[in-house]
């Protein structure tokens, strides 16, 4: 549905986004992480025919955005970074101007608009003038003119940026349902919105694609990962018969509260370990304060994949 | 076509969304009054015509139609709603058109506001009406053409008081192209005929054709060519620099 080739974006000697290759298939929620300033919002304009690229092409269900924009807008839904709105007109206003705007026939639009502000959830401000609104219904109202068309394609710049920790869940919600028959491409610098609604990461640092897999595939890239952490009460020397486990490749010692030992044990590839663990735990009489097995930690991977050459 | 009218209805329904849109007809009505009554000297004059009226109109459309201008593009740029609308499967060129008519119809409606002086000049007297309506059109094509320029103006710039001032400035340029002192300057250096290209430039000289009554194609040529051309280089620039 999206298929972006070498997409390369000059501002004059700054390249914002370096040779970037990818494509997105229906059901995939792609989301895309990277420092800010490292080109996802450039990528994004460049993909719904606000930028056009210095080289490089860009299709959306097979229309090349730059020799067809319009074509290829009619499939895509769009929400600028920051949620840009007329904040003269009432949100259904806008609604309006959009759906027509979308070649909604006008038979259709008073039910399309139904629909995406029940989904969305602004009944309750629609005719009031889109200044006068909070910051989660103005977002909610431009997730509202994204969707009205029902598109193939739903590109949404940092969707949840600025919203407080119940608006976020919502608008992750929305994603989630909205996902099954669609592409969506979300922006984002917060990393548990990856793992909460997409099925496959992209990062980009730089102007250049580092990573792109799933967000479990991301998370198994810290050393950490798999890793389990362990409490004892008391057990000074345990350090020794931990190493000793089949499995194990090494175990490093943590700081721990009073009276108590604390290790992070790291498996060989892949080995599981739980297994040996709790039986020398049983067969030595520890006391198990606490046992986690890691999952990684994505700000460590991401912080590893996006380091290097700083751009100043 | 549609597109443009989508455009078209929205802008000139955000006029009216605000105060903005009454402010400006109540400012406009009064201008033209004094410019009229009290500098124009409608009463003394004791002509049943409207040239005090429309005389003032290439020098009050200065100040008064960039004021309009100056919001189409700077705003959307200032706002980020650029990205919004040019996101949308809208050429430019229609969002260029639908904005211009749009600032174009709120300016014919302020000047159709002015019909009372029509009123009053055929209570007190017989004018010929021909030129008045001639003289409307005129001024509307007029104020097109200074709209024309206040668009290509406003998007270039994301400040809306630069659009005004660059906008008022540029028609001040094509309006006093046609003054006797300009003129007069130019003579001085330049033989004549530099003198008459440069006086037929100048909007007053083609204003001033058609409020004697006389509705020229080249009058209408010349209007029709600078708002167009405007509108075109509007278009071009915004799809070069529309993120800028």
């Amino acid at each position: 549905m999206i298929e972006i080739q070498h997409l390369t974006k000059r501002f004059g000697a700054l390249t914002a986004v370096d040779d970037v290759t990818f494509d997105v298939g229906r059901g995939e929620v792609l989301g895309f992480l990277g420092p800010n300033g490292a080109g996802k919002s450039t990528t994004m304009k460049m993909v719904t025919g606000f930028l056009d690229p210095t080289s490089g092409t860009a299709r959306v269900c097979g229309h090349d955005v730059t020799k067809d924009p319009i074509a290829a807008q009619k499939r895509i839904g769009y929400l600028p970074e920051g949620a840009p709105l007329y904040g003269d007109m009432t949100a259904l206003g806008l609604l309006k101007f959009v759906a027509e705007a979308r070649g909604i026939p006008s038979g259709e639009r008073k039910a399309a608009i139904e629909r995406v502000v029940s989904r969305v959830h602004i009944e309750e401000v629609l005719r009031r003038r889109i200044d006068t609104l909070s910051k989660g219904f103005k977002r909610r109202v431009g997730l509202a003119q994204a969707i009205v068309h029902d598109p193939d394609v739903l590109i949404l710049d940092e969707p949840t940026d600025g919203l407080d920790p119940n608006q976020k869940h919502d608008v992750r919600q929305l994603i989630l349902e909205m996902s099954k028959d669609k592409v969506i491409v979300l922006s984002t610098h917060i990393l548990e919105e990856v793992s909460a609604v997409c099925t496959r990461a992209i990062i980009i640092a730089h102007g250049k694609l580092r990573f792109d897999g799933t967000p479990a595939e991301l998370q198994a890239m810290d050393p950490a990962h798999g890793a389990v952490t362990l409490t004892l009460d008391g057990a000074q020397d345990a350090r020794e018969a931990l190493t000793g486990i089949a499995g194990v490749a090494r175990v490093e010692p943590l700081d721990a509260p009073e009276g108590h030992t604390r290790y992070r044990i790291y498996p060989n590839e892949d080995a599981a370990i739980l297994g040996g663990l709790s039986s020398l735990a049983h067969q030595r009489g520890w006391e198990v304060d606490h046992l986690s097995v890691e999952s990684g930690r994505l700000d460590e991977v991401f912080r590893t994949v996006t380091a290097g050459n700083e751009r100043s | 076509m549609s597109k443009t009218l989508t455009v078209f209805k929205r802008e000139l329904g955000g006029y009216f969304a605000t105060p903005v849109a009454y402010v400006f007809i109540v400012v406009f009505l009064l201008f033209t009054g004094i410019t009229t009554f009290n500098i124009g000297n409608f009463y003394e004059r004791g002509q049943a015509d409207l040239m005090s009226f429309f005389f003032f109109h290439p020098w009050l459309y200065l100040f008064l139609i960039p004021a309009i201008s100056m919001r189409l593009w700077s705003e959307e740029r200032s706002s980020g709603t650029i990205e919004l609308l040019m996101t949308l499967p809208i050429s430019t060129t229609q969002a260029v058109f639908g904005k211009f008519l749009a600032a174009w119809c709120f300016a014919g409606i302020a000047l159709a506001l002015t019909f009372p002086v029509w009123i009053t000049v055929n209570v007190l007297g017989d004018p010929d009406n021909g030129v008045i309506v001639a003289s409307y059109i005129g001024s509307f094509l007029m104020a097109g053409s200074y709209l024309a320029i206040g668009s290509l103006i406003s998007s270039l710039t994301r400040n809306q008081v630069i659009a005004f001032v660059l906008s008022a400035l540029g028609c001040a340029v094509l309006v006093a192209a046609g003054s006797d002192w300009v003129l007069n300057i130019v003579r001085s250096v330049f033989p004549e005929w530099v003198a008459e290209n440069v006086a037929s430039f100048s909007v007053q000289a083609h204003f001033d054709q058609i409020t004697k009554g006389i509705i020229d194609l080249r009058d209408i040529v010349y209007f029709g060519t600078l708002l167009v051309g405007c509108l075109v280089a509007n278009a071009i620039t915004l799809s070069v620099s529309k993120a800028d």
